[in-house]
């Protein structure tokens, strides 16, 4: 047997500090009117640091720290400077990209190889595509002379922590707007980092502010009268809270919500690269990923061979320490995501599905799931309607295209979706009916920052990413 | 074996009587896309093995070395020389193991077998008129005989790939059949040549190809083109030889030769062999390593490891 | 000789290509006529209407679109008095005609604007391109009577999408006889479906339907009611379009937000390989 030593990360390279303020106006400061939370490490449930939560009254010292930046300042500035702050913060990410990605592991619990390899790098990306377009506005599509719409509340979630809000601030900006960012209450570290890579920019004071806190700061943050768009990430649930709470009001708002995407294989599939596109589908991040491949699609003339190879290469996965390089399923964001994917899967059980996981150690402390499969599931099942967020996969057969098509569609949800095929024209016949804003043929969880990312239906509305990203920052 | 194994080894077996079966079947095997088996290939690369791990992967490197040399210019002396660095590849250390084989020419090999009989490092030679397998079909099979009769317990074949791309695959079939007649009790490598192939779709093709036709091992390469072997193509030979064995339920070996020449490539390869078809292979009956570098940068790392100090090239033999 | 005593009209709702009466068997007086009242069953069949022509409409070639879209400007032209005998003046008449025009252009351009390839770091063909939302139910401005309701429903529906419209209530008129005009343009039925009536019975209706996609509240003029409108509306998160102003010029340049707004993006990813 070939057994791999540990190989861990190491922490050294970041220095969490035991408290932080909020961020605002170009300082940390304490909160007036909040108290204060503590961020813990998942995989070990190690007190992490003590952050400060937003109260009404500091959401309102953000707002108008926001508000007089971008009236005085980066309004007024002239787009060529406006990238250049962009590029530098870009930079400053891939200088301090190792930091990042060790801190997002610890604070989030995913594998250091993917905030290595995936997470921060796009970030960066993101920064460094959105600095480009500062200075070229005019020519977006979007009219002669497109304005920003001033202040922009953004609430993020907890799966891709500085991802998301790479892609919320980085367009804000570019098109001139000011932002206060609300990540979320178990991830907020890598946002206040971010936010001294804002001070070591010189980044103007006020452009991006950063309050930390849970739903009533966000829900603060939102219901700003003093905000002119609201960017939201997160659950359905949420989602419409915040659409509604927008209704009758000029802020323009976008939703980047929840997914229950179809992974759809079939018969001519190249099979290997079908079975590591459902693992990277449903297990990247563990499955915490709003676009994950939830329902395996898979045509029922070989539904059996590929469960095979997927479940001998889930024996393959490795779960446990998200600091050690070769670590594929890190921990679990919370306790209560960690009770969430368990209710549901013990209803996929209850519902009769059959139940698989490959033989796994899971760490005694910290929060933990094997990587799971349900076969035998319909589209009446819970498993096969809800989203569950975490590592566990619901296997449903179909045999024609057309049958395929309507199973994936059969969702309120419309986020992303999967094909695999070897046949070119029903990719693209595929491609055409299925409602989803993402279609991966032959390929999954694919991300660039010139790509738009958003969905259709419950997913929500908007897009982030591309020069459609820029639209939603943009008074069109 | 099971009994369906059993039944669809024989099923198998009756490919090779007609050019139409075999290719409806090479045809019908599932598709290769570039980029993610790619992608899967580099992702494996990721794998980070350290301290202990590391330790033991050196030395399972080193026991699938086929060390190898196809010069022109290769003499008796030097293919003495090298065999005896295959038995004692560190004489300063006892404990470091013996490679897996020797691989020279077929004029080559009297002289090493006499070095290493009895040693239980093998004896591979290249035959079939290597490396272009352009001659007719009874010199190559003479070529092996010769080969065997010399001393190579293992014949190291070209496919022709003229053919394979013109799509006369029972012609391709045919000679690997009659080669592995000719070797006899010799083990017998086919030799892909994967560089030639262009395509991992073909890669497959021809990994199930020779497979079906008797091989014992597939190999990617001669060495002698551009492109020897990569992870990828390594990897989809990997693939075929595990959905070989579980639909014959006989192994088959993989033999990635060409252009690996650090630890650090060599132990990828290996993690590649964990992840994809497990511990069955990772054993030097099933799993080689063409190379001649590659030796000593497994000898150096491996002395780094137990002395803790960076070695040099000049404390390592150069045969 | 006796003067001729005229043949009058009746005035129906417009759904799935038929003129129905309201289910409900009510209608009420407004520019001297009878005009059908809607009701929320009647809205209820709209949407269904609406929801069963979105395969084909969608799936039509924009060309096909484009043509049918010039089709309903031609046919408009051939129309002119009626419409000012309505009410209209004659530069608004032109205005909605031209405005057909070019809207037509743009079914098979809006794809090439809104759309394209995206060059990611990697071996990927990557497009987006912009597709219908699916049923829009779209709140006509009070005025003016046609070419409002001409300036909301050609964005909708020229990308694909079908529409359930509730006319402006003090002007039906415009709206029923364009109606006319839609049926004799090769418009599918049910790609237009048109409800007169009192926007407080059908609209709330339209807003928390959970089988329309988007709502386009440009004729709301109350703000309580178009915010009451939009909570609905997030139930199954519509697309929104909110009220226009009031001072809204209509002659303007209309833009593409009306179009872009009804429109989902989507981005189709493939690997580059050999």
């Amino acid at each position: 047997m070939f057994e791999y030593a540990p190989a861990p990360e190491s922490r050294s390279v970041v220095d969490i500090k035991p408290s932080y303020g909020l961020f605002v106006d170009g300082k940390f400061v304490d909160p007036t009117d909040g108290g204060s939370f503590k961020s813990i490490n998942p995989a070990s449930e190690e007190v992490l640091a003590e952050i400060a939560e937003a109260g009404s009254q500091d959401v309102d010292r953000a707002v108008r720290a926001a508000r007089e930046a971008y009236e005085k300042v980066w309004g007024p500035m002239p787009g060529r400077d406006r990238a250049k702050y962009l590029f530098r913060i870009a930079r400053i990410i891939q200088e301090r990209s190792r930091e990042l990605a060790v801190l997002e592991s610890l604070d989030n619990g995913k594998p250091i190889k993917e905030s290595r390899d995936v997470d921060v790098p796009l970030v960066a990306a993101h920064f460094f595509y959105y600095a480009g377009w500062a200075d070229k506005l005019e020519h977006a599509g979007f009219g002669a002379n497109p304005r920003p719409l001033g202040v922009a509340a953004q609430v993020i979630p907890w799966n891709f922590p500085l991802l998301m809000l790479a892609w919320k601030i980085a367009p804000a900006l570019a098109a001139g707007n000011t932002v206060v960012l609300k990540p979320a209450e178990t991830t907020p570290l890598t946002a206040l980092l971010f936010a001294e890579i804002c001070q070591q920019a010189d980044l103007p004071a006020g452009v991006v502010n950063i309050v930390t806190g849970a739903g009533e700061t966000g829900r603060a943050l939102v219901e700003h009268p003093g905000v002119d768009k609201v960017a939201f990430t997160g659950s359905t649930e949420v989602g419409k809270a915040i659409a509604r709470a927008v209704a009758g009001t000029r802020k323009k708002l976008t939703l980047e919500l929840g997914g229950k995407a179809a992974n759809i294989v079939f018969d001519d599939a190249p099979v290997d690269q079908a079975v590591e596109g459902i693992v990277n589908g449903i297990f990247f991040n563990q499955g915490h990923v709003c676009c994950a491949g939830s329902r395996l699609l898979v045509q029922e003339s070989v539904a059996d061979r590929v469960l095979e190879s997927l479940k001998r290469r889930m024996a393959q996965l490795r779960v446990g320490d998200p600091l050690d390089k070769n670590t594929d399923i890190g921990a679990i964001n919370s306790a209560a995501q960690l009770a969430r994917i368990r209710e549901l899967s013990d209803a996929g059980a209850a519902e009769g599905a059959e139940r698989w996981s490959p033989p796994c150690e899971l760490p005694d402390r910290g929060f933990w799931f094997a990587p799971t499969i349900f076969t035998g599931v319909t589209q009446a099942h819970r498993i096969a309607r809800e989203e569950i967020f975490g590592p566990v996969l619901s296997v449903l057969t179909f045999r024609t295209p057309a049958e395929a098509v309507e199973k994936a569609n059969n969702t309120p949800y419309g986020l992303s979706a999967g094909i695999w095929t070897d046949k070119g024209s029903r990719i693209l016949w595929m491609a055409d009916r299925l409602r989803a804003g993402v279609v991966w043929a032959n390929t999954f969880n694919k991300f660039d920052p010139t790509s738009p990312f958003g969905g259709y239906k419950e997913s929500g509305y908007g897009r982030e990413g591309g020069r459609h990203g820029l639209e939603a920052y943009l008074n069109v | 074996m099971t009994a369906t194994a059993t039944s669809a080894r024989s099923e198998l077996s009756e490919l090779g009587r007609s050019e139409t079966a075999l290719r409806t079947f090479l045809h019908g095997l599932p598709g290769v896309d570039q980029v993610g088996a790619e992608q899967r290939a580099a992702q494996l690369g990721t794998r980070s093995i350290k301290t202990t791990a590391k330790a033991e992967a050196i030395d399972l490197a080193i026991r699938m070395v086929d060390l190898t040399t196809l010069e022109g210019a290769d003499t008796p002396g030097k293919v003495r020389a090298l065999a005896a660095k295959a038995l004692r590849p560190d004489p300063a250390d006892p404990s470091c193991p013996h490679v897996g084989a020797v691989c020279v020419y077929p004029a080559m090999v009297p002289y090493v077998a006499e070095v290493l009989r009895g040693s239980g490092v093998h004896l591979a030679s290249v035959a079939t008129a290597f490396p272009s397998g352009q001659a007719p079909l009874e010199i190559k099979l003479a070529d092996t005989r010769a080969a065997v009769e010399a001393g190579a317990d293992e014949i190291d074949m070209v496919i022709n790939r003229g053919a394979f791309l013109a799509g006369r695959y029972k012609e391709v079939y045919d000679e690997i059949v009659a080669t592995k007649e000719a070797c006899g009790d010799a083990h017998l490598k086919v030799i892909l040549e994967t560089g030639e192939l262009a395509t991992y779709d073909n890669v497959r093709r021809a990994s199930w190809l020779a497979m079906l036709a008797g091989g014992d091992f597939i190999k990617t390469s001669t060495g002698k083109v551009p492109v020897a072997a990569t992870p990828p193509v390594t990897l989809v030979m990997l693939e075929a030889v595990r959905d070989f064995r579980a639909a014959t339920g006989r192994q088959v070996g993989v033999k990635p030769a060409g252009g690996i020449k650090t630890t650090k490539d060599a132990i990828k390869y290996l993690v590649m062999v964990n992840e994809t078809v497990g511990p069955d292979w990772l054993d030097p009956d099933w799993f080689r390593f063409g190379a001649s570098s590659l030796l000593n940068d497994l000898l150096m790392q491996r002395t780094k490891l137990t002395t803790g100090v960076y070695a040099g090239p000049d404390y390592f033999t150069l045969d | 000789m006796s003067e001729r005593v005229a043949v009058r009209k009746t005035y129906k709702l417009f759904i799935g290509g038929k003129f129905p009466r309201s289910e409900s068997g009510r209608s009420y007086l407004v520019q001297d006529s009878n005009v059908s009242l809607a009701s929320r069953k009647d809205a209820r069949d709209a949407v269904v209407a609406a929801r069963a022509a979105v395969k084909g409409w969608a799936g039509a070639t924009a060309y096909n679109r484009g043509q049918i879209l010039y089709r309903v400007a031609e046919m408009l032209e051939g129309r002119r008095d009626q419409f000012v005998a309505l009410g209209s003046s004659v530069d608004e008449v032109d205005a909605a005609i031209d405005r057909w025009v070019w809207y037509a252009g743009w079914s098979d351009k809006l794809p090439q604007v809104y759309g394209g390839a995206n060059p990611v770091a990697g071996p990927y063909f990557n497009l987006s391109a912009p597709e219908p939302t699916g049923v829009v139910a779209v709140v006509a401005p009070e005025s003016p009577a046609l070419l409002g309701l001409v300036s909301v429903i050609a964005p909708a529906i020229v990308t694909g999408n079908t529409v359930v419209v509730a006319a402006s209530p003090s002007a039906p008129l415009a709206a029923v006889t364009l109606a006319e005009v839609l049926a004799t343009s090769d418009l599918p039925g049910g790609v237009v479906n048109i409800l007169t009536g009192r926007l407080s019975e059908t609209v709330p209706t339209l807003a928390a339907h959970m089988d329309v996609n988007a709502i386009d509240l440009t004729g709301v003029a109350d703000a309580d009611l178009a915010a009451e409108l939009e909570v609905k509306a997030a139930e199954n998160l519509k697309r929104v379009l909110r009220p226009a102003p009031a001072d809204h010029d209509w002659s303007a340049d209309p833009g593409l937000a009306r179009m872009t707004t009804l429109l989902e993006t989507k981005t189709v990813w493939h690997p580059k390989g050999v």
